[in-house]
């Protein structure tokens, strides 16, 4: 069985996708819109939807902004976008995204358990870094040099490649222990003794990096699935630094392989860091990301394709393979690189309002005549519709 | 002619971490479940009242030592529990409490920005501030900042977090299919601060909100936090709920306005306030003093005569007399992460007027705290409440209160049951929404975006 989930992003991830007549531009910072596409993906059963985000104007550029005006900017921040989601939806995932570049973990990690809470278990994040000198002005903070994607294999940027990642794996480690600094059972309510909580049952995590150190305990209590999903996009790059990611932290990695050679290449190096990070028997979900034009025949895709990039001014790219046919061509594609060892896919609807019902009314039926996805939810929880178990907690001395 | 009747507003403040929580009775659920918060904000919403408020605390208190496990522990995270809140109310406004010192303008402002969109317009923010290191140590920049320059970094973080706010005017998006125009500004949102405490530029990714800024809460009761709230807030969270103290710090708070070319009603005083309601006036006083007793237990009791004493009581019975040795003067060391203890500021006189109180009275340390805690502010009948409720408003003690109930999540339900349908009889409280934001419950302007520098210059 094939997992699901889709990438959320404005009016979609092709840039001219705000021009669609299905579009709705104007309703884009609307808690309605979120509410739609989200009950959207729930009714094709997906797994979960991710919610991109960023701390700068979106931009076409790989590292500054474009200053264009034709294009979607302006967005609203992804964590409270899943929060206002999360109490009319019942059963998908939501997985905003969150850039630990800047952030506080400590804010994070209690964000994301009560985002766990409002949706009674179905949180997780997507964690992002940041080397966009225009983001760290914003903070004030720090500083970056500048370069461009030409400059991405130069010895500084690798150093500071390095750096963004090692921290984010810091980042999540803090806020995966804030998750364990208060056992399941650590509210006891003993009337006879006035005591609120059993404070032998909660845990300072005394996390100390080289970027920050964290005493704890957590102010909120441990979430409902106990851990919350970890999930990052990682690409190969020379210095390794986005696979160790996956392979240190997470339980889910987006890659972006583009043929199932590709995708066995990717399942190899990914496994090989879980292996060094000594992660080799915990699950680790490896989902491919696709950019994907759906319609009923294949011309009919291409062709919208086509005007979209004439829209947009140029043909889109992407770091992900992009994909534009029928959905039994991309149930096809999908079975054949879950053979190569993909346990799931992460989709990117070219236009929300077109590609992401083709995802749910066209893709989904497909794949459920193929016998290759579920026709109920089975679970009420995130880490259960991944086929993940709840995780004992660090601290708790097992008796 | 007599004045016209001032109309009361009122909030809910969900019981959670503070110590009128009474988490022992057979009634209390969660503080932490979504299912308590969802109850809480719509009862408040039925009786529609303005907003409802969440405090916060970013590192559970500690006494001795260890974490302090007497009163309710833990609370979720609250722009994200605001943002949930706002999928299960329509009109209801949603405070937050959000310090100034752990966090960043850009993503607080992103934050509040996009609560206000989620929520059509109804977000507030109750702008607090602290220093101390015990709360740093669970943060990248650790304990850094000097007692006495956290309101100059509040006040800077404000007005930062203003410009950001006000970096989008409006009408930025025009979104024409057949032009490709999406923005009419390539320049939307771009900032520029160079301040003491922030040096920041770029450009703010929030399009402007419905209210185009969230209404601003104060909470602080210092000189400085008074300055502060005259200068920049909409409204003030205070502590004083009782007639005098009340009608003195409204008339204090309410006169610093005119320098900063303020109205009086461009500031609201909404203290804290608890309530006991009972089917008598002597049955309500019976219940207010049973709260009272479950308020304070002894091992409470003790705990909080060390945030006067400054030294380990434990050895001390709750049941016995006051210690005879003094309070140690000292850097304060015994209680951590709490506003209390700065509010001793004399501890040998208070410690030696408690023991005249407690000889006098022959009280016991349970009795004296007891005693001398704060008395719950509205005691009796649900007439009796609202006569007393509606008679401070007009006498200008408040503009309303943000009511404090003592159990969770059910402790509102009476009071929007009983007490407001008689507000609204005296014809001081709406009975129907008459706008859509917050700004429009509390009788507050809509901000214009005001350009670089004109705030400054004001």
């Amino acid at each position: 069985m094939l997992h699901l989930a889709v990438a959320l992003d404005g009016a979609g991830w092709h840039p001219a996708a705000w021009r669609e007549p299905v579009a709705r531009p104007r309703d884009l910072l609307t808690a309605s819109y979120w509410t739609d596409l989200v009950t959207e993906a729930e009714r094709g059963l997906l797994d979960f939807v991710t919610i991109e985000d960023a701390l700068g104007l979106q931009s076409s550029r790989f590292t500054e902004p474009d200053a264009r005006t034709d294009q979607v900017r302006g967005r609203l921040d992804a964590v409270l976008i899943a929060a206002r989601v999360a109490p009319l939806t019942s059963h998908i995932g939501l997985v905003p995204t969150v850039v630990a570049t800047h952030t506080e973990p400590f804010h994070i990690s209690k964000a994301i358990a009560t985002l766990d809470y409002v949706s009674t278990g179905r949180a997780g994040l997507r964690v992002q870094v940041s080397a966009r000198r225009n983001e760290a002005a914003h903070f004030g903070r720090r500083a970056f040099p500048a370069f461009r994607f030409e400059d991405l294999e130069s010895p500084a940027v690798r150093e500071l490649s390095t750096e963004l990642f090692d921290e984010a794996a810091d980042h999540v480690e803090v806020v995966r222990r804030l998750w364990d600094s208060w056992e399941d059972d650590a509210e006891i309510r003993d009337a006879a003794t006035g005591r609120f909580i059993d404070r032998a049952r909660l845990h300072y995590i005394d996390f100390e990096g080289r970027h920050f150190s964290v005493k704890g305990p957590s102010i909120t209590p441990r979430p409902p699935q106990g851990q919350p999903l970890v999930s990052a996009l990682a690409h190969e790059t020379a210095t390794g630094a986005p696979f160790r990611l996956l392979g240190r932290s997470a339980d889910l990695g987006y890659v972006t392989p583009h043929d199932a050679g590709q995708a066995r290449a990717v399942v190899a190096a990914v496994r090989a860091e879980q292996d060094a990070a000594g992660r080799a028997a915990q699950p680790l979900h490896l989902f491919g990301d696709l950019v994907v034009f759906l319609d009923d025949d294949e011309s009919t895709a291409v062709a919208r394709r086509e005007r979209l990039d004439s829209l947009a001014g140029q043909p889109y790219t992407s770091d992900a393979r992009i994909f534009t046919g029928t959905p039994a061509q991309l149930a096809d594609l999908l079975q054949e690189l879950g053979e190569a060892g993909l346990s799931g896919f992460r989709l990117r609807p070219a236009v929300a309002g077109h590609d992401l019902p083709a995802i749910t009314r066209g893709l989904v039926p497909e794949l459920q005549r193929r016998g290759a996805f579920r026709k109920e939810y089975e679970a009420a929880t995130l880490r259960g519709l991944l086929g993940l178990a709840r995780p004992a907690n660090r601290y708790a001395v097992t008796a | 002619m007599s004045k016209p009747l001032k109309q009361i507003h009122l909030a809910a403040h969900f019981p959670g971490v503070n110590n009128t929580t009474v988490w022992s009775d057979p009634d209390a659920g969660s503080h932490i479940e979504f299912s308590s918060f969802a109850h809480f904000a719509r009862t408040a919403e039925r009786a529609k009242f303005d907003f409802l408020f969440l405090a916060e605390g970013l590192r559970l208190r500690e006494q001795g030592g260890e974490i302090y496990d007497l009163d309710v522990v833990g609370r979720p995270d609250t722009f994200t529990v605001l943002s949930a809140l706002a999928a299960v109310t329509e009109r209801l406004g949603l405070t937050g409490t959000i310090n100034s010192t752990f966090n960043e303008p850009y993503e607080v402002a992103r934050q509040f920005a996009s609560l206000d969109h989620l929520s059509e317009g109804r977000a507030a923010w109750n702008v607090v501030t602290s220093w101390d290191a015990f709360t740093g140590e669970n943060f990248r920049r650790g304990g850094f900042l000097p007692q006495e320059e956290r309101y100059s970094r509040a006040r800077e973080f404000l007005s930062t977090a203003h410009e950001l706010f006000d970096s989008w005017r409006g009408d930025e998006i025009v979104a024409d299919r057949a032009s490709g125009t999406f923005l009419r500004d390539a320049r939307a949102g771009a900032f520029v601060h160079r301040g003491q405490h922030f040096d920041i530029e770029g450009q703010f990714n929030v399009p402007r909100s419905p209210q185009g800024r969230p209404v601003i809460f104060q909470a602080g009761d210092s000189d400085e936090g008074r300055e502060f709230a005259a200068a920049d807030a909409d409204a003030i969270f205070s502590r004083y709920s009782t007639l005098r103290e009340g009608q003195a710090f409204y008339t204090d708070v309410k006169n610093r306005l005119a320098r900063y070319g303020r109205r009086h009603d461009q500031l609201l005083i909404l203290p804290a306030a608890t309530f006991v309601l009972g089917d008598t006036d002597e049955e309500a006083r019976e219940k207010a003093r049973e709260v009272r007793r479950l308020q304070v237990s002894g091992a409470t009791a003790i705990k909080h005569l060390e945030f006067v004493w400054n030294r380990d009581l434990s050895a001390y019975d709750p049941d016995g007399p006051l210690p005879d040795i003094d309070p140690d003067l000292g850097e304060h060391t015994v209680a951590r992460g709490r506003a209390q203890v700065r509010m001793y500021r004399d501890p040998l006189a208070t410690a030696r007027e408690w023991r005249e109180k407690a000889a006098a009275n022959n009280w016991s340390i349970r009795d004296l705290v007891i005693e001398t805690g704060s008395r719950q502010s509205f005691v009796g009948t649900p007439a009796t409440v609202a006569e007393t409720i509606d008679s401070f408003v007009q006498a200008d003690a408040a503009d309303g209160f943000i009511l404090v109930p003592h159990i969770t999540p059910g402790g509102l339900d009476a009071f929007a049951d009983t007490v407001v349908p008689l507000l609204q009889e005296r014809g001081v409280f709406r009975t129907e929404y008459e706008g859509t934001t917050l700004r429009d419950h509390l009788g507050l302007d809509h901000p214009d975006a005001e350009a670089p520098g004109q705030r400054a210059a004001s």
